[in-house]
């Protein structure tokens, strides 16, 4: 009798939803029918919405049904699932599902197709194949295909890659480090999670590559403490990549020396910010460092440093796979290729929606999203997380890429974007913002520390109708004390979500309209 | 999850596994964090010896970060999303039934349960999120963070 194979996520989304459950109850009930499979514990497609969601070999194609219970696996084996066969789950082949088959999976391709853990899988899925390219290419050809890649930094800052990695190729110092930020605190941001989780050889890839392109030997990779699935499967991808010959010594059989150490974080968001995140690795206080000099020139121990977020580096072996042009080519303006946008809070189909950058956030929104969860009309979406601004339905048109979203008076920041419906209270919001930066503000900077305490009494204030025209700008008078003032984006960038509020949504701040929206 | 019962001994030996590593300070209070569950006052003297810094140092790592507890951990730990995207499903009133059912408030604790508010899981499309004693729950209610506590706990 021939073996069916299944695949089914260990993504901690999937597992939230019960996925190690119906793995454990599938294996079960198919020994007690006697039939022969073996499970596949993938990362998640990132559609999670549809999670746990069941995918069988059949033929050449994975036919997928989800979302899955523990109360549907019986019928699912009446109903001949192992051979594809109907049942009210059947979403038909996984490629096919209508909200992946839209996407344009670039730096995603291979997450929620491979066992995460295996390096032939990995190989055998065009793993290695963007580091093999760029140890045939000259050092000069390396910074050039990042260049002409137009990669971008995906943390939020968006600043070229290629211009970061030149600046370190250039210097001489006898170590250099590569570090990798996956410090992914933002609320509604977990692209970092699932490719960690998912796809971990690509993370490593990537930042071998960045290795060899800057002569540096030494990595660390500084995960956060929230995401202990994450560390787990990072630290054996390591193990398994040393195995290899992918790290250490005379890697894949070249002449460079490089290996990756992982630095867990303790519970500090502004950690996230490079020179924080610097100050952490080295056991530090996470207060963030004033810029110049530019962690790229005096980084991690003072030594030259490149610094960029997990999918920054996750993007780069496909580049080198499939050439900057490939990549170079999808995309608008300055902002080019594929942006890994993540639906999260009140909506139907939440999960990683991987476009190329120029897409419209309604598209997003609706169909992808499919609207909210709970059928309410949607209010307020906020983009970049905690520190992004808040959209109002007026500006859903917006394009989504760095430039259009900054002239909207927003950010794209990590990527993620969390929806609210009509419920929602946005003087609260607002408030939110101030309190959470007064939480984890560093404390170097006045306006951070104080202002932000300041901020969430005087909105209290407004809405409580306390001298509220006077205290609306003295808070707007804050703000821009706040932006200016501060030196990182904690302190400079919280007035975003906060002005944005009042701008669009001024009648939350009106106190007659208090409980009105609720 | 057990952990060791505090001697000086014992801590010495878990330091001398990060004091050769770079930046051992943050390391050392991690490892001593794993071993006994949390930071007693006396191992912040025995951190600045072995890494050669002052105490106040390693004092002011120690507050610096959230993770970090200088009591020994509850038997029951609820940490509930309180971020934006829990937010917008609820997680605001999720957090005053948590608060009710268990008897106990965001950042304090009753016999064995302690609630811990979390800003942001990486769960956003599934919220409420919710990690209760190491188990990370998406759609999270009162009812599912119940059956997750160790028993003898429902108050």
């Amino acid at each position: 009798m021939k073996q069916t194979v299944l695949y089914i996520s260990k993504d901690s989304a999937s597992r939230s939803v019960g996925s190690d459950k119906i793995a454990t109850r599938i294996a079960e009930e198919a020994k007690a029918r006697n039939l022969d499979i073996t499970i596949v514990r993938t990362g998640t497609r990132g559609a999670l919405w549809l999670e746990p969601i069941v995918e069988v070999l059949v033929g050449e194609k994975r036919i997928a049904f989800g979302p899955v219970s523990v109360a549907d696996i019986s019928s699912l084996f009446d109903a001949h699932f192992l051979n594809g066969g109907d049942h009210s789950l059947l979403l038909g082949p996984t490629d096919e599902i209508e909200w992946l088959a839209k996407q344009d999976r670039f730096t995603f391709s291979r997450v929620g197709v491979v066992d995460p853990l295996s390096t032939s899988d990995y190989e055998q899925n065009g793993g290695l194949q963007g580091l093999k390219r760029a140890l045939e290419l000259s050092a000069d050809e390396r910074v050039a295909e990042v260049m002409d890649s137009g990669l971008r930094g995906r943390g939020g800052a968006g600043f070229p890659s290629g211009i970061k990695w030149r600046t370190v190729a250039q210097l001489i110092a006898p170590v250099k480090y590569i570090c990798c930020n996956a410090d992914e605190g933002d609320s509604g941001t977990f692209a970092d999670r699932i490719l960690m989780e998912g796809d971990p050889f690509t993370l490593i890839e990537g930042m071998t590559i960045a290795a060899v392109t800057v002569g540096a030997t030494e990595g660390v990779i500084y995960i956060r403490s929230e995401y202990p699935e994450a560390v787990a499967s990072m630290t054996s991808a390591l193990h398994l990549a040393r195995q290899a010959g992918w790290l250490g010594k005379k890697i894949i059989g070249s002449e460079y020396d490089f290996d990756i150490r992982i630095r867990v974080g303790a519970g500090s968001y502004v950690c996230g910010e490079e020179t924080a995140m610097l100050e952490s690795i080295e056991g530090k206080r996470g207060v963030v460092r004033s810029k110049p000099p530019l962690p790229a020139m005096q980084g991690l121990f003072g030594k030259p440093t490149v610094i960029n977020n997990v999918l920054t580096f996750a993007t780069v072996p496909a580049i080198f796979a499939h050439g900057a042009k490939s990549y170079a080519e999808k995309g608008v303006g300055r902002s080019l290729g594929t942006q890994i946008f993540q639906l999260g809070g009140n909506v139907a189909r939440g999960g990683i929606v991987e476009l190329a950058f120029g897409t419209t956030l309604e598209k997003l929104l609706y169909e992808f999203g499919g609207g909210t969860r709970n059928g309410k009309e949607i209010r307020a979406v906020q983009i970049g997380g905690p520190l992004g601004a808040y959209f109002p339905k007026e500006l859903f048109d917006v394009s989504m890429d760095y430039e259009s979203l900054l002239a909207a008076g927003g950010m794209l920041g990590h990527g993620g974007i969390v929806v609210f419906d009509e419920s929602v209270d946005m003087a609260e919001q607002a408030k939110f913002a101030m309190e959470f930066c007064a939480l984890e503000s560093c404390g170097k900077c006045t306006p951070c520390r104080l202002g932000s305490t300041r901020g969430a009494e005087t909105i209290e204030k407004i809405v409580h109708g306390i001298e509220a025209e006077k205290n609306k700008k003295l808070l707007l008078n804050l703000l821009d004390v706040m932006t200016d003032g501060s030196l990182c984006a904690m302190g400079g960038l919280t007035p975003l979500p906060v002005r944005s509020a009042m701008i669009h949504f001024a009648q939350d701040f009106e106190p007659a309209s208090q409980g009105a929206q609720r | 999850m057990v952990f060791a019962q505090w001697s000086k001994e014992t801590a010495q030996a878990v330091l001398a596994s990060t004091i050769d590593k770079p930046g051992p300070v943050l390391l050392s209070l991690q490892a001593i964090q794993e071993n006994f569950g949390f930071v007693p006052e006396a191992a912040i003297p025995l951190i600045a010896l072995a890494c050669n810094v002052s105490r106040a140092e390693v004092h002011g790592v120690f507050t610096y970060y959230h993770d970090f507890r200088s009591t020994p951990p509850p038997e029951n730990m609820i940490r509930v999303c309180v971020a934006e995207a829990c937010q917008a499903v609820g997680s605001r009133e999720l957090v005053d039934q948590v608060e009710k059912k268990f008897g106990t408030k965001i950042g304090e604790h009753n016999l064995n349960v302690e609630i811990h508010s979390e800003y942001c899981l990486g769960n956003c499309a599934l919220g409420p999120a919710a990690r209760v004693n190491g188990e990370l729950v998406g759609f999270s209610t009162v009812e599912k963070i119940g059956q997750l506590l160790k028993s003898g706990t429902e108050s």
